[in-house]
């Protein structure tokens, strides 16, 4: 049976720079819970790290956790990459930071990168530049992605900076990208108009919080049979019923 | 470069620049130059002393020039920066420029001053 999901699919840990240090696992499943989502995906910059805390920190919960990265790609347009498990999102960083700019963390510039348990222990700083970008161009992040059997979402694409829109001004022909996010400034009729393009594709809001207040202030509403990311793929398709549910 | 020593204040006029930040630091030296949308590629490439030209005004630019002291920061086509940035600006003691003129035409000024991007 298809039933109505609720999900937050871009959530920031306090393992990126710039996020707030309340960002932990614990604080942020509690906080999906209490804004009664069904479904989130962390996703930090360049880095996986905190998503196996995360997942472990939902487990038991009636709380559907994506594994997932925000790439920065050679072009500075950052890209949501999200996976149905840790493994994946492990191989796809493996890649990024084989490709990331080199350069250490200033934590008092850009901020701390921390490395978080399932019970909100710090087990490590990461000092790698995460802040920077990768030199991995567009395409080849759109295909890695798809390689590891995940779905590729490019992020906040109504901001001028670090968007597809900013960075290259198009959609190139041929990218082979899942879906379209946009951020809490925007609406879906007013992106269509100012970017025609976009109208060929799903467009999902999240939050891309970086404090704990964030989360889950705008979600995108999905009919599907479970919380997962094959039946989100399905949704973007419109594949046996699964959709996403517009908004009036 | 000619041993002569350039000033920000040198290229003010020149370069149709005004000082939206920290206008007492306009007596620093710059050294070389550096023109980059991408931060990345400044972080990567920038020296200490350059005056970095782009048309980025988002507040990570500002930790970026502090990150790699960086002589100034000049804004073109008559870009504005985001209040944040200007803010962070003030408190990091990052001097930035904004310009009327177009990328091509600023840095062909700056060459004619004396300051190249090879050094």
């Amino acid at each position: 049976m298809l039933q109505c999901y609720r999900a937050d699919l871009h959530i920031h840990t306090c393992l990126s720079p710039c996020a707030d240090l309340t960002m932990s696992p614990k604080r942020i499943v509690a906080k999906a819970e209490e804004m009664k989502l069904d479904i989130i995906a962390v996703c930090d910059h360049n880095s996986a790290e905190n998503v196996r805390a995360t997942f472990n920190a939902a487990k038991g919960k009636d709380l559907a956790v994506l594994a997932g990265m925000e790439v920065a790609s050679s072009e500075e347009v950052h890209m949501i990459a999200l996976f149905d498990t840790v493994d994946a999102v492990l191989t796809m960083q493996k890649l990024v930071y084989k490709a990331l700019m080199p350069g250490e963390n200033n934590e008092e510039l850009f901020g701390q990168q921390i490395v978080v348990n399932e019970f909100d222990e710090v087990e490590a700083y990461n000092n790698r530049l995460l802040i920077s970008a990768t030199t991995l161009p567009l395409a080849e992040i759109v295909k890695q992605i798809h390689l590891n059997s995940g779905l590729v979402i490019a992020s906040h694409i109504d901001r001028e900076t670090y968007s597809i829109f900013g960075q290259l001004g198009f959609i190139p022909d041929g990218l082979n990208i899942d879906a379209l996010e946009i951020s809490p400034n925007t609406t879906r009729a007013q992106v269509n108009i100012k970017f025609p393009a976009t109208a060929r594709y799903p467009l999902v809001t999240s939050s891309d919080a970086h404090f704990l207040e964030d989360i889950g202030k705008v979600t995108t509403s999905f009919l599907l049979a479970q919380p997962t990311l094959s039946e989100i793929k399905m949704a973007f398709s419109k594949r046996d019923g699964r959709n996403i549910i517009m908004e009036a | 470069m000619n041993d002569k020593k350039i000033k920000i204040s040198d290229v003010i006029d020149t370069c149709n620049t005004k000082a939206v930040t920290c206008p007492e630091l306009i007596e620093r030296e710059i050294k070389g130059g550096y023109a980059s949308d991408l931060l990345s590629d400044v972080m990567a490439n920038t020296k200490a002393g350059d005056i970095w030209v782009t048309l980025q005004g988002h507040p990570n630019i500002v930790a970026v020039a502090k990150l790699k002291e960086l002589a100034g920061i000049i804004i073109v086509n008559d870009r504005i920066p985001d209040a944040e940035t200007l803010n962070k600006a003030k408190t990091e003691n990052i001097i930035i420029l904004t310009s009327d003129l177009p990328a091509f035409e600023l840095i062909g000024r700056l060459y004619k001053v004396g300051i190249s991007g090879i050094r």
